[in-house]
Parts: C-alpha cells; sequence; structure tokens
C-alpha cells in the first residue's frame, strides 16, 4: 500500500510491553541502482515525563523543538546503495569535527549490516525543501536523525533481501544478511553490489520495516575510529581552501580599523592593482577585496592600500563602558536582601567577551557570473545562506547553489554564513571566482563573539535547607539571525503555554538552562542589550556562563552551611542521571583526597542536551606554577587533572563522545582561565593566536579521564557542546577553593594583557621573514 | 618572473613567482599542496608546520627566495616516504588514538611531533610533559591530551 510522507509515520503503536518494536514507513524509490528513503519526521518523540515542578528546559528542551520542528516539515534523506557494495548517504548537516560522518556511517553500518568502511557519507548542498531541518546546531544532530536514518538503512537491506530471494531461489526468512553478504541455507551467497541494480524498482514504494533491536547492536556503542582519520594524518582532506575551483583566485579584505566600518573611498586603487600578482580590487560594504596569484600576495597588497573609512559603531567603548551598560539592563531580583532569620548568597559574576573562531578561519568560495551563484563554504545553516546570498547578489533562489563543505572548527561560528555571503559579494563585484579568506586578525576583530554577560545570583537558606534561587543572567544581545528564529516560529504553537510570546533569546534561554537540583523556589531569566556587535552562539550558548555563576554559588552555599561540596550537591541533585555522573567521577577522581596548600579539587555538574555531564577538576594555583614563563604566552594556573563523566543516553561512538568530553574540558579551561577579547576605545585588542589565548599545550591537564556512564535512556543525547558548562565551572570552583577567593571575573586572566596590540593601519600584519631562525 | 627550485617531498620543483612571496603560500597557491594549513600567516598558530632538511619550520614566515635549490622541503604529504612501511609511525600513533577531531591543525601537530621527539632523542633523552609543554600549535578543538598520548606512542617506535 502506498503512503504518502503526511501520514502519521508510527504505524503501529509501542507493543504492550513497553519495548520500542513498532514499524516504520519508509521507500524504495524509483531508479536503476537501489536507492532508498526515508522522512526526516520520523524524529523522536517530542515529550517526555518529568515530574513536577520542571522547569521548562525539563519538558522540552532545545533538542526537542528541533526534532519537533523536523517532524512538522521535514523531507526524504536517501541512501544509494553502489553496484562496488557501498552504501553512500549525504548528511544534511555539516561535520565540523564533531565526528557526525563518522556515526552517522556507523548507524548506517548498523541497520544495513554492513562494514562501517563501505558506507560514504557526504555532506548534502543546500536542500530548502528541508526548510528547517539543515541546521547543525543544539548538538542536535543525532537526536533527530537517527531513527529516520535507520528506517533507509531498514529499507535498503529489506529491497536487498528481497532481491537476494529471487535470485538465490530461497524465502527472504532463511536469508542472513552479514558484512554485505547475503547467505542462503545451502551456502550459496550474493553481495551487495552484485543486488544494486537487481534490488532497484521502478517505481516509488512506501514500505513497512522494523528495527535492530539495540540488544542486537554490534556497530552502534563499539569505539569506533573516525572515518576520515587518514585522510586527516596524511593530509589529504580537503578544507574549503583546499578544493580546487578553476579560476578561483586567493581574495582576502583590507577591513575598517573600526568594529563594522566601512569603506568610503580607495585613494590608490590603480597603483594597488598594479602590484605583482594582483588580478581585482573591489569595494564592498565590508572592506576592500584584493585578488592576486597568493594570499601572500593579497597581503602585500591589502597591507599597501590606502582607504578613506566609515566610522565603526563602538566608537570609544571599552570594556568597563560595555559592562556598565549590561549591569544597567539587569532585572532585579525579587526576593528581599536578608530576610528575617535568613541566610543568603548574594553574588553577581562577569563574563567577558570571547571570540568564537575555529582554526580555520572564515573561508568560502565563490563564483558569481552569468546570472547563477555557486558557492563552496562551510555552512551549519546553508539553506539561510542560500536565502542571504540570493539577496546579497540580487538572484532568484534556485540560481543560488550552496555546497557544504566539512570545516576546520564551527563552535558555533559556521551558524552565520558571513563568508559566504561576503565572497559572493566580492566574487560579483569582481565578475570572476574568488577564493576568500579571512586574516587570522579579522576574526577577534571583526568576527563573531560570544556576548559580554553578567550573571547575578541570589540563594536564601533557612534551617539549613535553600528556600530560593534566583539567576539574573545579562548579556550584550546573541545574534540568532541564522535560522533558529525561523523554527521558532514554526514552533510556537506546540510550545508549552509559558513560552508562547516570550522573545528568541529569552526562548532559547528558557529552553537550554536547568538548575538541576532541589533549591526551592527557581527563577533563572535573561535580559539582553546592545546589539551593535558581531555575536553568536558559542558552544553550549548561555549554559557555560550560567553554570558556571549558578554551580559557584552552590558552593558558597554548601561553605555557609558547612557542607562538602560533593555531599551537598548529592542532596540536592533532582535527576538520576545527573547523581549517577556526580557518583562516577567524584570516586574516579578520588574526590576529598588531601590536597597540597594553593592545589584544590573543585566539582561541578550539568544536564542538558538530553544527559548529564560531571567534572572533577584538580587546580596548581601557586605561585611557582601560576608565574612560569612561557615565551609570548599565558600561564597562570594550571588545571593538573580533569575527570569527565558523562551520560548521553545511547551513545553510537563512546571514542567519538570521549573526545568531544575532551574537547568540552579544553574549552571549559580556556573560558576558566585564558581566553576573552579585550575592549579598549572601539576596538577589540586580540589579532592572534598569541594574543587570543585558548587553551594551550602549557595549560593542559596531565591527568585526564572520561567516564561514559551507562545511560537509563535508549535514545541518542546531544555530544558537541554538552562537556563545556560543567568543566567551566568545575575550574572556578577548584579556583575557588585554592585561593580561598570566589572569581568574580572570568576568564581569570583578564586583567593580564600579555601582549603589544598589533596596528590597526594596516589592517593585516606582514608576514615574518625569520621562519628559517626557527628550526628545531 | 623568478624561478625557485627546491626539493618537495622528495622531487624536484619550480616555481615561477616573486622572492618575497612566502613558501606557504608557494606550496598551497602555486604547487597545489594544501596540507600545510594557514591559521596565523605570522608563525605563531603553526598550522603550517612542515620540514625542511628534517628540521620543523613554518613556512608562513620564510621567503621563497631563501630557499635552496638542495633544500629538502616535508610536507604532512611527504611524511610517510621518509620512513619505510605505509605510514610514518607518528601517524600510525595518531590513527590508534583517534586524535583527531576537525582535522585541521592536525598535519602541523604530527609535524612538529616529528621533530620534537627527534631533537629529544638526538639529546639522548625520552620525551617529557615538560617538552611537551614547548609545543606551541594551536588545537581549537582541545585535543591536546590526545595528541600528548599519540606523541609518547609515537616516539616509542620512532
Amino acid at each position: 500500500m502506498q503512503r504518502t510522507p503526511s501520514d502519521d509515520p508510527h504505524l503501529d503503536p509501542p507493543a504492550a510491553s513497553g519495548t520500542s518494536r513498532r514499524r516504520f514507513l519508509g521507500y524504495v524509490l524509483a531508479g536503476t541502482t537501489l536507492t532508498v528513503a526515508a522522512d526526516m519526521r520520523l524524529g523522536t518523540p517530542a515529550e517526555a515525563a518529568i515530574p513536577s515542578p520542571p522547569q521548562i528546559a525539563e519538558i522540552f528542551d532545545l533538542e526537542d523543538l528541533q526534532t519537533t520542528t523536523g517532524l512538522a516539515t521535514a523531507n526524504l534523506i536517501r541512501i544509494t546503495i553502489g553496484t562496488d557494495g557501498t552504501a553512500s548517504f549525504s548528511l544534511p548537516r555539516m561535520e565540523v569535527g564533531q565526528g557526525i560522518t563518522t556515526s552517522t556511517a556507523m548507524i548506517i553500518a548498523e541497520e544495513l549490516e554492513i562494514p562501517v568502511e563501505r558506507v560514504t557519507v557526504g555532506l548534502a548542498p543546500a536542500r530548502p525543501e528541508l526548510v528547517f531541518n539543515q541546521l547543525t546546531g543544539g548538538s542536535n544532530t543525532t537526536v533527530s536523525t537517527f531513527t529516520p536514518i535507520r528506517v533507509a538503512a531498514a529499507v535498503a537491506k529489506g529491497a536487498l533481501l528481497k532481491a537476494a530471494a529471487i535470485q538465490l531461489g530461497a524465502v527472504v526468512d532463511q536469508l542472513t544478511a552479514k558484512a554485505g553478504v547475503i547467505t542462503a541455507p545451502g551456502g550459496a551467497s550474493v553481495t551487495y553490489g552484485e543486488l544494486a541494480e537487481s534490488a532497484a524498482s521502478a517505481s516509488t514504494q512506501g514500505v513497512q520495516v522494523q528495527l535492530k533491536a539495540a540488544s542486537s547492536y554490534t556497530v552502534v556503542g563499539k569505539p569506533t575510529r573516525r572515518v576520515d582519520a587518514r585522510d586527516i594524518v596524511t593530509g589529504a582532506k580537503k578544507f574549503a581552501m583546499d578544493l580546487e575551483v578553476p579560476d578561483a583566485l586567493p581574495t582576502m579584505l583590507c577591513r575598517p580599523p573600526g568594529l563594522n566600518g566601512s569603506p568610503k573611498s580607495v585613494r590608490n586603487r590603480e597603483a594597488v592593482l598594479a602590484m605583482p600578482g594582483v588580478t581585482d580590487v573591489a569595494v564592498v560594504d565590508t572592506g576592500v577585496a584584493v585578488r592576486a596569484r597568493t594570499f601572500g600576495q593579497c597581503i602585500t597588497a591589502t597591507r599597501a592600500l590606502d582607504v578613506e573609512w566609515n566610522a565603526g559603531g563602538i566608537e570609544g567603548e571599552d570594556d568597563e563602558s560595555i559592562l556598565a551598560k549590561v549591569r544597567r539592563a539587569e532585572v532585579p531580583l525579587a526576593v528581599p536582601k536578608v530576610p528575617v532569620l535568613a541566610t543568603q548568597v548574594d553574588a553577581s559574576f562577569e563574563f567577558m567577551f570571547r571570540s568564537s573562531a575555529a582554526l580555520e578561519p572564515n573561508c568560502a568560495i565563490a563564483d558569481v557570473r552569468d546570472g547563477h551563484a555557486t558557492v563552496w563554504a562551510g555552512l551549519k545553516a546553508p539553506i539561510v545562506a542560500q536565502e542571504d546570498i540570493a539577496l546579497a547578489v540580487g538572484l532568484p533562489l534556485h540560481a543560488v547553489t550552496v555546497n557544504v563543505i566539512t570545516g576546520g572548527g564551527s563552535f558555533g561560528h559556521k551558524l552565520f554564513g558571513d563568508h559566504a555571503i561576503e565572497a559572493a559579494k566580492v566574487s560579483k563585484a569582481m565578475g570572476k571566482p574568488v577564493r576568500l579568506m579571512w586574516h587570522r586578525v579579522d576574526e577577534p576583530r571583526q568576527g563573531r563573539m560570544h556576548p559580554m554577560a553578567t550573571s547575578r545570583i541570589r540563594a536564601t537558606c533557612l534551617a539549613g535547607e535553600v528556600l530560593t534561587f534566583e539567576q539574573r543572567h545579562t548579556s550584550i544581545a546573541t545574534d540568532f539571525g541564522h535560522g533558529l528564529g525561523d523554527m521558532l516560529t514554526a514552533t510556537a504553537d506546540k510550545l508549552p503555554g509559558g513560552l508562547v510570546g516570550v522573545g528568541l533569546s529569552q526562548s532559547i534561554f528558557l529552553l537550554t538552562q536547568e538548575l538541576p537540583y532541589n533549591v526551592g523556589l527557581v527563577t533563572q531569566l535573561l535580559s539582553e542589550t546592545d546589539t551593535r556587535f558581531n555575536t553568536g552562539s558559542m558552544r553550549a550558548i548561555y549554559s557555560p556562563d550560567v553554570a558556571c555563576a549558578s554551580e559557584l554559588v552552590i558552593d558558597m552555599l554548601a561553605q555557609k552551611l558547612r557542607k562538602d561540596p560533593l555531599a551537598f550537591r548529592l542532596g540536592l541533585v533532582k535527576h538520576d542521571n545527573v547523581r549517577g555522573v556526580l557518583t562516577k567521577v567524584a570516586e574516579v577522581g578520588k574526590w576529598g583526597r588531601p590536597m597540597a596548600p594553593g592545589t584544590a579539587q573543585g566539582i561541578a555538574v550539568h544536564r542538558e542536551y538530553k544527559g548529564a555531564t560531571a567534572v572533577l577538576v584538580e587546580i596548581d594555583c601557586r605561585p611557582e606554577t601560576v608565574n612560569r614563563q612561557v615565551r609570548d604566552g599565558v600561564t597562570g594556573p594550571r588545571v593538573t587533572k580533569a575527570v569527565i563523566a558523562v551520560d548521553a543516553g545511547l551513545v553510537i561512538n563512546p571514542q567519538g563522545l570521549e573526545a568531544q568530553m575532551l574537547g568540552g574540558v579544553s574549552d571549559g579551561i580556556g573560558l576558566a582561565l585564558t581566553n576573552s577579547v579585550h575592549l579598549k576605545d572601539g576596538h577589540f585588542l586580540e589579532a592572534s593566536w598569541d594574543n587570543y589565548f585558548y587553551t594551550r599545550q602549557w595549560n593542559t591537564p596531565l591527568e585526564f579521564e572520561c567516564v561514559v556512564v551507562p545511560s537509563a535512556s535508549d535514545t541518542p543525547g546531544g555530544a558537541g557542546e554538552a562537556g563545556v558548562p560543567a568543566s567551566f565551572a568545575a575550574v572556578a570552583c577548584a579556583y575557588a577553593r585554592a585561593t580561598g577567593t570566589v572569581p568574580r571575573r572570568f576568564p581569570i586572566n583578564h586583567q593580564t594583557l600579555s601582549f603589544e596590540p598589533k596596528p590597526y593601519t594596516p589592517s593585516l600584519p606582514e608576514s615574518p621573514v625569520d621562519g628559517l631562525s626557527h628550526t628545531f | 618572473m623568478p624561478t625557485h627550485t627546491f626539493v618537495l617531498n622528495g622531487k624536484q620543483v619550480t616555481a615561477d613567482v616573486e622572492d618575497d612571496v612566502r613558501l606557504l603560500w608557494v606550496l598551497r597557491d602555486v604547487l597545489g599542496v594544501t596540507g600545510p594549513k594557514y591559521g596565523c600567516g605570522i608563525n605563531v598558530c603553526k598550522a603550517c608546520t612542515s620540514h625542511i632538511n628534517g628540521k620543523a619550520f613554518n613556512p608562513c614566515s620564510v621567503r621563497v627566495a631563501d630557499v635552496e635549490p638542495t633544500d629538502e622541503i616535508t610536507t604532512i604529504e611527504g611524511l610517510a616516504d621518509t620512513v619505510e612501511g605505509d605510514l610514518h609511525p607518528m601517524q600510525e600513533a595518531w590513527l590508534e588514538q583517534d586524535v583527531a577531531q576537525c582535522g585541521y591543525c592536525q598535519p602541523g601537530q604530527i609535524m612538529a611531533a616529528v621533530a620534537k621527539v627527534k631533537q629529544v632523542k638526538a639529546q639522548g633523552r625520552e620525551i617529557t610533559d615538560a617538552d611537551l609543554d614547548t609545543i606551541r600549535n594551536v588545537c581549537r578543538c582541545g585535543t591536546y591530551v590526545r595528541i600528548r598520548e599519540a606523541i609518547k606512542a609515537g616516539a616509542a617506535r620512532m
């Protein structure tokens, strides 16, 4: 029977036993080799039963929002079986290092009974018909794609079995499929590759399939190396700038000295055009673009440009003036200060601006000529980028092709198509293909960043019990212009009552924040101010700052009530998964072991992404460590040991999950200790990796362990962002315990400016020429 | 236009390009060798780390004119050919530890690791945490712990 995609995909209700062995609808598509499809709306059910009174994030979090949005609007995803026996799939998400091409290959391999290395997972170009279902964010990829991908793979396996039955003269039930080979009882066999054409269908057919039971998984849950690991270690992996696109010559921009300034006029265009290698000079709204034979010649020519600029948007502002503005936007706390007989913790924390730039700078290849635009770029919201590009270059949507390329990191940075839009504008202005790359300097100075914020908390205790916990998070506005807004609009009527009508940032905040403790009346509210900055969601959005503040206050409460931080938390935790990871991390990390003066342990938890994390760190704040010297480096306290325990629901690839947790810990250490940008006289001062101190080898923990805790959940949670919040909080808590002073401003080393700021004119520094005197 | 000749991954190559263009761009934009990555252009991120005559260096900060015709440049693409076998032991160690995440910095990390281990071995020592702390290559995915484990494992087989 044919069913249309609009029918209820859950054909059978769950069995009375509670085991989830329902049947799903998939499709064998018309074609000459076997191509199967499933509807992205087969995502996991959104609702979860959790005791009240919950915060909004407990009953309906950002994961549910994205999954539900997919349910309402998504379309077909396809797997093709090749005559070489491989399965090919175009994932409508972006691989940025989080390992989704590997985990997706594993999911297909599991259901299809094929070796992982015979699954090829590419990235789908922008597919406007997917509407809201092509956004890589919120650690939602596996949560939302797990079931539909399995259904497609199961349909493929079913079609192959059917074709094999005819070929081998057997009935399907007698056949076994293993490692891409189907074998009949007598031992006769046929490979998937040999069946790829005979299993194909002349017309599109809907078929019902049952998915493998979790108990029979052999691939899912098995530690598996990245599918692109060999290409990476041999230099073969291609990023956007490595692609061979004919005539797409290197292009770089001379950018304004002020944030978001714009060019008024170029005084020496002809002279620059005559410089070696230079082919074009074009003015666009964000700066003056130079196209040349090599990027080196772009840099040299850019430095020679004499440009008159319009002023930037934050003239005269600095860290303190912006912080004062944030302070003025703080919403008052509701509980009065020091009620009768009660004790209170009243604390306020400050979080400086941070750059969300990845190691691969913003870059894109664009060819806008003859009424068509083709773009190659790392994009986590390619449909939005496609629309923005069409608008920017004045072409209809169908004349714009957006190819999604694996990214050299993202951390939220590539949610926006700034680089792709800029490349398209420059290509149009020059009438030639361009290979556009931002110089590193441009990233912290003009690029997207995680906004400055404050978090004010007042918690009240009476007779040893916490009665109220109020948190007021106030932030420079976070830009969500990459499409979550559309998702929210589309989903608004499905949201719990309290959410309808609240602003976009508020909704994201409420959908992600959850204090995992029973501490009486809890309110966590966001207010935002000042939209002049280039901001965006950096890995875990609000959660790292919010968790850092709230966990520090939990420690302060414990101290006030003379309780051990671990025991205090265990007495308050609301959920089993939090209790599980907290208990595990304390055991593995040896919580409470004697520590030397100036060193301490810190412990913290976080619950989000359908899972929970707990982190235990040991920090060394002794002068001989804090003051150790590294050339052109920020040192400060060192986290000497980090243990992270994670409950991430059903784990596809434990090795990949552990990698994400390791990255989360590195991020947390940087957020607590070293990474920030400084605003002075309307400029961000940082301009390189030796100005902006992400965690480096000399601040890496000497001991690290990640424990993946068995989960009570049989569905996947998110992994990419989950490690950051508790890591940040644990380092902050450890620092407070080691030094006896609760830090109020983050990162702790923000007051140390370790470098001489590079000039703003010319906007780019000259590359050194002394590289041969620094060999080792 | 000046002509520059040197040995790249075991083969003599020639590039017609101005003297002052830094070697990174000659490799990437002129010769199409894209393993060395751009991350800063001022010799601080180390993503372009390659070898010159067996020693680690950063081609973003070397003029092509300063490379001699007899200089042997090795990029990540040529590393495996410097040893017997399919891959260099450091590449093998990288695979075994599943170090990489996005992979962008990893060619530079591996090239730096090989040179660091050789340097330490030449001093008659085993690699220590203090040696590992001196490696300046940035990894924004934060894979540092696995990098350290891989370097120790790779060093044991070099």
